[in-house]
């Protein structure tokens, strides 16, 4: 499809989002990244049952923990698409990456002084 | 089992905002069970506490750790060697094990990290409801196994109320009445006589009268 999304992306496979815990979002966002998106099947098609659902639950988390601590829970998002869908991953990865940017660096990054652009992670 | 909730996280971060090493201790038991409180919960408000202070450029040591049970000494113990590497201990064991962590280390500071509610069951995940008051009298027998101590809203010992309405409770309507649940179990049962018979009042000195309470077991002490 040689679709095209900015490429400070940092993706993380997972079997399913299922297994994206709070810690390991927290992790990202201790690390320094600017963002983080979590790509999930479809609501009602995880082969899993309820993967997607848990992560959805588990990223609301997170943005109430990122609004409390400082940071802006707006800079995680959950997604759901299904693996055909390459074109709205492009998307959503440039639509995060747009996002981001306008939010500007994790102030984690910047306390840490290693500023070198944005960056989102993805767990799909 | 004992369930709790964490503390809102503003509450904590204002508790520890003056110290620059700070321990949160977490509960492998009871509170793991509601997930309030266990190694997991532990390092979730770790990560955040981190977060929250890096951003505000302020550089301080978040270590977390989970003792087997904070109600029992010689867990407790197992922090006598780190301990002392702490200006304060947020303890997220519930109100038992914070208070045994301020006995077993009597010049630390200890913060408690969660909210310690009530001695319930999990009716499915992230939904606990109360079943015991601790009342140290048991009287289920009595009543098919429901316990209006703790399952009437005002511990009535001869219900229902007036305010029992459609099964439900005046208090809410989402609410079971206890003594309807008396007794329709009682009902099921086939023991409907029990409900026939007005209890006598309860004897409260095996609850909060008389100070704090002691059980003294000798026949397991050395």
């Amino acid at each position: 499809m040689r679709l095209q999304y900015p490429p400070d992306i940092r993706i993380i496979q997972v079997p399913c989002t299922g297994k994206v815990d709070i810690l390991h979002l927290l992790a990202a966002f201790e690390e320094g990244a600017d963002g983080v998106f979590v790509a999930g099947c479809l609501e009602g098609d995880c082969h899993f049952i309820e993967g997607n659902l848990r992560a959805k639950q588990r990223v609301k988390r997170v943005k109430e923990i990122l609004d409390k601590v400082g940071l802006g829970g707006e800079r995680v998002e959950m997604y759901n698409l299904s693996a055909g869908q390459g074109g709205r991953f492009a998307e959503i990865a440039r639509e995060m990456d747009q996002k981001i940017r306008e939010l500007g660096p994790s102030p984690i990054k910047l306390s840490k002084k290693k500023s070198t652009g944005s960056r989102v992670e993805v767990a799909a | 089992m004992i369930r709790a909730v964490g503390k809102p996280l503003e509450e904590i971060i204002d508790m520890v905002k003056d110290y620059d090493k700070i321990l949160l201790a977490g509960c492998d038991g009871c509170v793991t069970v509601c997930e309030a409180g266990g190694l997991k919960e532990t390092k979730v408000l770790g990560s955040a506490l981190r977060l929250h202070f890096t951003q505000a450029g302020q550089n301080k040591v978040i270590d977390e750790t989970s003792l087997t049970r904070q109600c029992d000494p010689e867990y407790v113990g197992q922090l006598r060697d780190t301990i002392d590497n702490y200006d304060a201990v947020v303890s997220l064991a519930c109100g038992v094990g914070a208070q045994f962590v301020v006995d077993m280390y009597k010049d630390k500071v200890v913060y408690p990290g969660v909210d310690t509610c009530f001695l319930g069951v999990t009716e499915e995940r992230g939904w606990y409801t109360e079943r015991c008051q601790a009342c140290g009298s048991c009287i289920l027998a009595e009543t098919g196994g429901v316990c209006p101590i703790a399952r009437c809203s005002k511990r009535m010992l001869n219900g229902p109320c007036g305010g029992s309405e459609g099964g439900k409770c005046e208090v809410s309507p989402e609410m079971p009445c206890g003594w309807q649940l008396i007794y329709e179990r009682l009902k099921t049962l086939g023991q409907l006589d029990r409900f026939e018979k007005p209890r006598d009042t309860k004897d409260w000195t095996s609850s909060r009268d008389g100070g704090i309470r002691q059980i003294v077991r000798e026949d397991l002490r050395i």
